[in-house]
């Protein structure tokens, strides 16, 4: 790998981790507020993770 | 030996144990041995790994008269080459991967280079490269043969076909599942109630089910059979991968009612001149990045769980001049035995949100729409 590639590397993964970050944050808030929603916050933030996740892995793959 | 034969999976389980320990090849001690030592065959042998293989390889080590020996079990190479269809053992390789073991079949010399099978030109008697290491004198044949990753396939195919069988003669005999069917109604009422039911809609969510539940089982069990020492990697080859995104994607572009794709080419609500461009974004997005993000999600997770595993093990010989032998072995195994656990995890997790992406794409498809 090269020097870019690998700082590119980098700021996916800083981005991921922002953006991860921010849905598990906002999702322990949620369930903090109305622990009977549990179920229902978690689904959707594994779904949105998921999205953010594969967002991700493609731009790491792409930059390979 | 009636009583045996009416435990498949024990018979199974036997038959695999008794071909793992059947055969034995031995390679003569040229070139690369097959040992790994330093960081670079570390991640050679990881980066091999990873890949799809001929032949399932579970250690090596040299015996008393210096000869490497490699232990695993040989698989079927079918290929069609320029004499037509051949086939032979890939035990005919004995492990080599460099293109020096020359087989001949069916009257046409075939070598293995990096995992893939080249057949020599005529008159050939071994492999030369240009200096981009590509082999000069040979050329790729079509290559149909049961491969590591093919041999998972059809093992769970074979698998599930048992399990889910036997469960759906126990409901015709009487309503209460027993023995391992106990376990998988639990696991299949989840994926109609908490994936298929919520995202597709009560209407036509009994259509999809089926689906979905092959894919859930089929990709959660490839992916703990991953976690084994075996060798298997299947749903982190892109094929694999890219083959199950692609099912999906003719699922919901097939399904899809005309709400679909009317919002999809001429979004109502919105002024005419933004539709085309929306149509666009939309057409890409079905077609192009639902898929894209599906296979590969699953492939990165995967192939990404199976590099750290394997390079955690590996501290045991990277570390060893820094830490001693037991220091670096007993840290490999506390690090690479909890992300072990973890991969357990993500296995199950992988499984459920390939399969619910898919359910909520085919949800999307066949909603019925409020007429506005």
């Amino acid at each position: 790998m090269t020097v870019p590639n690998l700082v590119g590397a980098g700021l996916i993964v800083i981005g991921a981790g922002i953006g991860l970050g921010k849905i598990g944050g906002s999702a322990m808030e949620g369930i903090a507020r109305q622990p009977e929603a549990t179920g229902k916050i978690q689904t959707a933030m594994i779904i949105i993770a998921a999205l953010l996740e594969g967002l991700a892995f493609g731009a790491l793959f792409l930059g390979k | 030996m009636t009583k045996i034969l009416r435990k498949p999976n024990l018979v199974l389980t036997t038959l695999f144990i008794l071909l793992l320990n059947s055969s034995l090849f031995a390679k003569s001690d040229e070139g690369h041995d097959g040992a790994v030592d330093t960081k670079d065959e570390v991640g050679e042998y990881i980066l091999h790994h990873i890949k799809d293989a001929h032949d399932f390889h579970l250690f090596s080590y040299t015996d008393s008269h210096g000869e490497r020996k490699h232990v695993g079990f040989p698989l079927p190479v079918i290929v069609w080459s320029s004499k037509g269809l051949t086939t032979f053992m890939s035990s005919k390789f004995h492990h080599d991967d460099s293109g020096h073991q020359i087989v001949e079949a069916n009257g046409t010399r075939f070598v293995k280079l990096h995992s893939k099978i080249y057949e020599l030109e005529e008159g050939a008697e071994a492999i030369s490269f240009d200096e981009t290491h590509h082999p000069t004198n040979a050329h790729k044949v079509l290559d149909f043969s049961i491969t590591k990753s093919v041999f998972g396939i059809l093992l769970v195919g074979l698998l599930m076909f048992i399990w889910f069988a036997g469960l759906a003669r126990q409901y015709k005999k009487k309503q209460i599942p027993t023995g391992f069917g106990r376990v998988l109604e639990p696991l299949v009422l989840y994926v109609r109630d908490e994936i298929a039911r919520p995202n597709i809609g009560e209407k036509r969510y009994r259509e999809f089910t089926g689906y979905l539940l092959t894919v859930f089982f089929f990709i959660w069990i490839l992916n703990l059979l991953g976690l084994t020492p075996l060798g298997f990697n299947v749903t982190g080859q892109l094929a694999v991968t890219a083959a199950l995104a692609i099912f999906t994607l003719i699922i919901y572009t097939f399904k899809g009612n005309k709400g679909y794709w009317g919002h999809m080419l001429w979004m109502p609500g919105v002024p005419y001149l933004i539709r085309p461009v929306l149509a666009i974004i939309e057409v890409a997005g079905a077609f192009l990045i639902k898929p894209f993000s599906l296979l590969v999600r699953l492939f990165a997770n995967i192939s990404a769980g199976h590099i750290v595993v394997m390079s955690l093990i590996a501290i045991m010989v990277t570390m060893k001049s820094e830490m001693g032998a037991v220091g670096a072995t007993s840290l490999s195994f506390v690090l690479s035995f909890f992300i072990t656990l973890i991969e357990v995890l993500v296995a199950f997790l992988q499984a459920y949100i390939f399969t619910m992406l898919s359910a909520l794409f085919i949800g999307m498809a066949v909603e019925e729409h409020d007429h506005h």
